[in-house]
């Protein structure tokens, strides 16, 4: 990608972030020692630090290694107590691994696709492309927030990540944004703090006063997800996709420990993507197909409809074994006629 | 003492204390009389259901007729805590069906409770009188069937939002024709519809019915009937509040209405059609609590109503109230305690309604007794953060959400520091607070050095490095609940303020700079606290040292093994000190 390598600095024109590492001068200064210190260390050792970089994640890994590897060394045992006049090492490394943002963490870094933002890498929203752009590198700063999100610094740990999966998800991300407006903004979890309850009972509400094209509105569509042989069930939000490409990878995710064995003592990393990937082929295989139930009770596989149809119909979904799912397809493309 | 009183005489004197502070303080003055009082203990809370264990419980309070119970933690409500996390209600249903033959209460909230545990409650307690499951979820109508069908002296059967898989409405039909007892029955949760001739039935021959909570399903046409069958009652959930405007209906409905002399509480109005709210202006003089946080109505209809309830002391309403209904409310409502407005489109990029920081500005000068406020904006202040603090120095709870989470002061685009500043130096009485907006360490300062009775502290996107985190813990000396999410805080404030956590019931982190190191050292230095790393990718060990965990819920316990129902995705610390998976 052509612009790995670019750097944006800190104070460029259209990137009006508020810097909380005591880099812009609004930040708190407090008349004790220990912050003084406290900024004055962060001043001095970070600056290269903020630079934001629009490359992909991973390509900045080189550094971000050795920002762990400093914190590696920091002995969390050696002196727990908060120190007085702390310690230019702790301060800095704490700095920069926030700093890997390019801020501290952003309203925008956790925007992400179900489950919290450091595990889903690639789920739209993060992202806040002008729909032109081809290239992410390229993307404009000029009125949109960027943020560098934090799987940035992940991807460099998880070296093992296929490149494949980086190229197929980038594509997704980049196909998704030119398909949406940028007109909302992709929903945080839990963002606003309302229950479901609430929120689900408001879409219908929200029809009372002005008329939804039977639709469902904009609020979250939390169903339920289970998967045969699994413990227990999850629940996912609907509008947190835009395609099934994406629902079907949250759910390999979210699912993956479930099949093979355990994620147990031997999970060393590659282990658990080794899950992951064998769930994707299984369920690409059809050993598992994702099923749901609809509105009026009936059992689909998913897939066959058009993304919007499906959200408005899906009241849960299931992971099922193939040889289960027998007879649904036929099924669901009838009822696709029937509908029209 | 050879002369001291008999237990009898003592145990009287202990029946008047009703509360558990002053119950537990009794039991710690001497042996005898710490025997003496949990022998006579009938009610307890536990307001953390890992913090303690059953058999210990049962072991200390063999007489026990209420047990209250609280499960997962707050952000749970947000989907913050993934499923299967735990709190399951069925081990507890089970030990106390054996120990407590006599039980007649049992409330829960943001529990797991399968219809296993329902029919066994049911089937248990012979004098079983109560059951309130709020926020709960895992059991379905079939559980409420055995519930009415089987508890014959029922009482209270309150399912305030609860999760239920409603598979049909046909579980109101099994409550029996002996079955006269009901005092309160709650429904508003479900969807489906019940037979409604079983409800007016029930309604009929429940003469001590006070408070009655229908669903959505329950159609306006339907509701002059029930309430005509009770006349008693004290508090009323209404269905849907719409129908085709036809001048019997509404006859009806306002006859029926007049008749409730005792009616103090009005919820429901789901699909308000704003042509029969007048059926109920009757009322409206004697209503103190008013829930139409469901209710899609425009602010001048929203206005006349009010402007009917002089009395009132508790309001939840949509934002379509407006600034200007919210000025209207300050003026009409003077006894106004506590105000709620929820956001009717949460989602939406731009705000729908004219709904400000003003309109809390306005309710906070004129309703002197306003205590407790949970208030969704688009922007906020620090001016009119200030004002609201100079205005209403007895808040006990302030909660402030503004849609934006790190939205500065719109006016001079500051941190909203200098407000919630004020908020906590001013109201001194300060119990819960929820903060929202572009906030630095400088707001924890002042929280730490100010926020002395504060004992429930949520805070999101706020904050710029451990100091802020550190202020809370070493300064407010009554906290019991701090949850906390996307904050840069970290190891150090957690570690250096490790003492704070056993004083605390529990201490929530997502999404913030905790290391699983530092997770690992707490729980090693601190035997008396579960920490419990909630992680999703997998062995948290697996990754750098460095590397944050997603969540981390700390709370106390007195029970020292590790919980044996954690799923696969929490991480804790066994009692070798070696890290024990799943």
């Amino acid at each position: 990608m052509a612009s790995a390598s670019d750097c944006i600095s800190q104070s460029g024109p259209g990137l009006k972030e508020r810097n909380y590492f005591g880099l812009s001068d609004c930040s708190s200064v407090d008349s004790s020692a220990v912050s003084s210190a406290h900024l004055e260390s962060k001043n001095n050792m970070n600056m290269k630090a903020t630079e934001l970089r629009l490359g992909l994640p991973g390509s900045q890994s080189p550094e971000r290694d050795s920002d762990f590897s400093l914190l590696n060394s920091v002995k969390l045992d050696e002196k727990p107590l908060f120190p007085l006049v702390p310690s230019k090492d702790r301060i800095c490394t704490l700095s920069q691994k926030t700093i890997a943002t390019g801020n501290k963490r952003g309203f925008d870094d956790t925007v992400v696709g179900f489950s919290e933002s450091k595990t889903t890498n690639f789920s739209e929203g993060n992202w806040m492309f002008n729909a032109t752009g081809s290239d992410p590198g390229q993307a404009k700063l000029a009125g949109t927030v960027i943020s560098i999100r934090p799987s940035g610094t992940q991807l460099a740990i998880k070296s093992e990540v296929p490149a494949k999966t980086l190229q197929e998800s980038t594509n997704k991300i980049i196909g998704t944004n030119t398909a949406n407006a940028p007109a909302a903004k992709a929903q945080v979890v839990g963002w606003p703090p309302i229950r479901s309850f609430r929120k689900n009972s408001l879409v219908t509400t929200s029809k009372n006063i002005d008329e939804v094209d039977g639709k469902p509105g904009p609020g979250a569509l939390f169903v339920k997800v289970s998967m045969d042989g699994a413990p227990y069930l999850r629940k996912v939000d609907l509008r947190m996709y835009s395609a099934y490409k994406e629902l079907s990878s949250a759910l390999e995710k979210m699912f993956s420990c479930f099949t093979i064995g355990q994620c147990g003592p031997q999970g060393a990393p590659t282990r658990k993507m080794l899950s992951e990937s064998k769930l994707r082929d299984l369920l690409h295989g059809s050993e598992y197909v994702l099923t749901y139930e609809d509105k009026d009770g009936d059992w689909m596989l998913v897939g066959d409809v058009p993304w919007e149809m499906f959200i408005a119909s899906c009241k849960r979904l299931k992971i099922m074994k193939g040889s289960d799912a027998i007879g649904l397809a036929p099924r669901s493309v009838d009822k696709c006629k029937n509908q029209n | 003492m050879a002369y001291s009183f008999p237990e009898e005489v003592l145990e009287h004197v202990f029946s008047f204390l009703s509360s558990d502070r002053d119950r537990n303080a009794v039991s710690l003055v001497c042996k005898s009389w710490y025997d003496i009082e949990r022998w006579c203990r009938r009610r307890i809370f536990v307001g953390n259901c890992y913090a303690v264990s059953p058999e210990i419980v049962i072991r200390r309070f063999p007489e026990l007729r209420a047990v209250e119970m609280k499960g997962k933690p707050h952000f749970a409500d947000f989907n913050l805590v993934p499923e299967g996390w735990g709190a399951y209600a069925y081990p507890w249903i089970a030990a106390m069906a054996e120990a407590y033959p006599f039980l007649e209460e049992i409330k829960l909230k943001r529990m797991v409770v399968t219809d296993e545990s329902l029919e066994l409650i049911s089937k248990s307690y012979k004098n079983f009188k109560v059951l309130v499951l709020t926020s709960c979820e895992g059991f379905t109508t079939d559980g409420l069937a055995s519930i009415a069908a089987n508890c014959r002296h029922l009482r209270e059967l309150d399912l305030r939002e609860s999760e239920v898989e409603d598979l049909s409405g046909h579980w109101l039909s099994h409550f029996p024709d002996s079955c006269t007892s009901l005092v309160s029955l709650n429904m508003s949760c479900l969807g489906s519809e019940v037979s409604f001739s079983a409800l007016e039935r029930l309604v009929a021959r429940s003469p001590n019915l006070r408070t009655l909570r229908l669903n959505r399903a329950v159609p306006l046409e339907r509701l002059a009937n029930l309430i005509r069958r009770a006349p008693q009652l004290v508090e009323l959930g209404t269905g849907a509040y719409s129908a085709e405007i036809r001048s019997d209906t509404f006859s009806n409905l306002a006859d029926a209405f007049s008749a409730c002399k005792q009616l103090k509480t009005l919820s429901g109005f789901w699909d308000v059609v704003p042509s029969y709210l007048p059926a109920m202006y009757s009322v409206c003089s004697g209503i103190t609590s008013l829930n139409l946080s469901y209710a899609a109505i425009p602010s001048s209809d929203l206005v006349k109503l009010i402007n009917q309830c002089q009395n009132l002391q508790r309001l939840w309403v949509l934002d379509y109230i407006e600034d200007s209904g919210l000025d209207a409310l300050a003026a009409s409502c003077k006894g106004l305690q506590e105000l709620r407005v929820f956001p009717s489109d949460p989602f939406g990029a731009e705000p729908n309604v004219p709904l400000t920081e003003q309109g809390l500005v306005s309710v906070s000068e004129g309703c002197p007794k306003l205590e407790s406020v949970l208030y969704f904006c688009r922007q906020m202040s620090n001016a009119a953060l200030i004002a609201i603090a100079k205005n209403r120095p007895n808040f006990i709870r302030f909660r402030l959400c503004i849609i934006d989470p790190q939205a500065p002061d719109y006016l001079t685009l500051e941190p909203l520091d200098t407000g919630f500043g004020a908020i906590v130096e001013n109201c001194k009485e300060l119990r819960r607070l929820s903060m929202t907006g572009l906030l630095t360490d400088r707001v924890f300062k002042y929280i730490g050095s100010h926020a002395k009775k504060l004992e429930m502290l949520s805070v999101a996107f706020a904050g710029d490095s451990d100091l802020g985190l550190h202020h809370v813990l070493s300064g407010c000396d009554s906290l019991r609940k701090l949850e906390i999410r996307d904050c840069p805080f970290g190891d150090k404030a957690l570690l250096a303020n490790a003492a704070k956590l056993e004083t605390m019931r529990s201490l929530w982190m997502s999404s913030c700079f905790v290391s699983f190191g530092a997770c690992k050292l707490l729980a090693q230095k601190m035997p008396r606290l579960n920490v419990e790393v909630i992680d999703e990718r997998g062995p948290p060990e697996s990754r750098p040292e460095g590397c944050s965990v997603e969540r981390v819920y700390v709370y106390r316990t007195v029970d020292s093994r590790q919980r044996l129902d954690r799923p696969d995705f929490v991480w804790t610390l066994d009692e070798d000190s070696s890290l024990r998976y799943s």
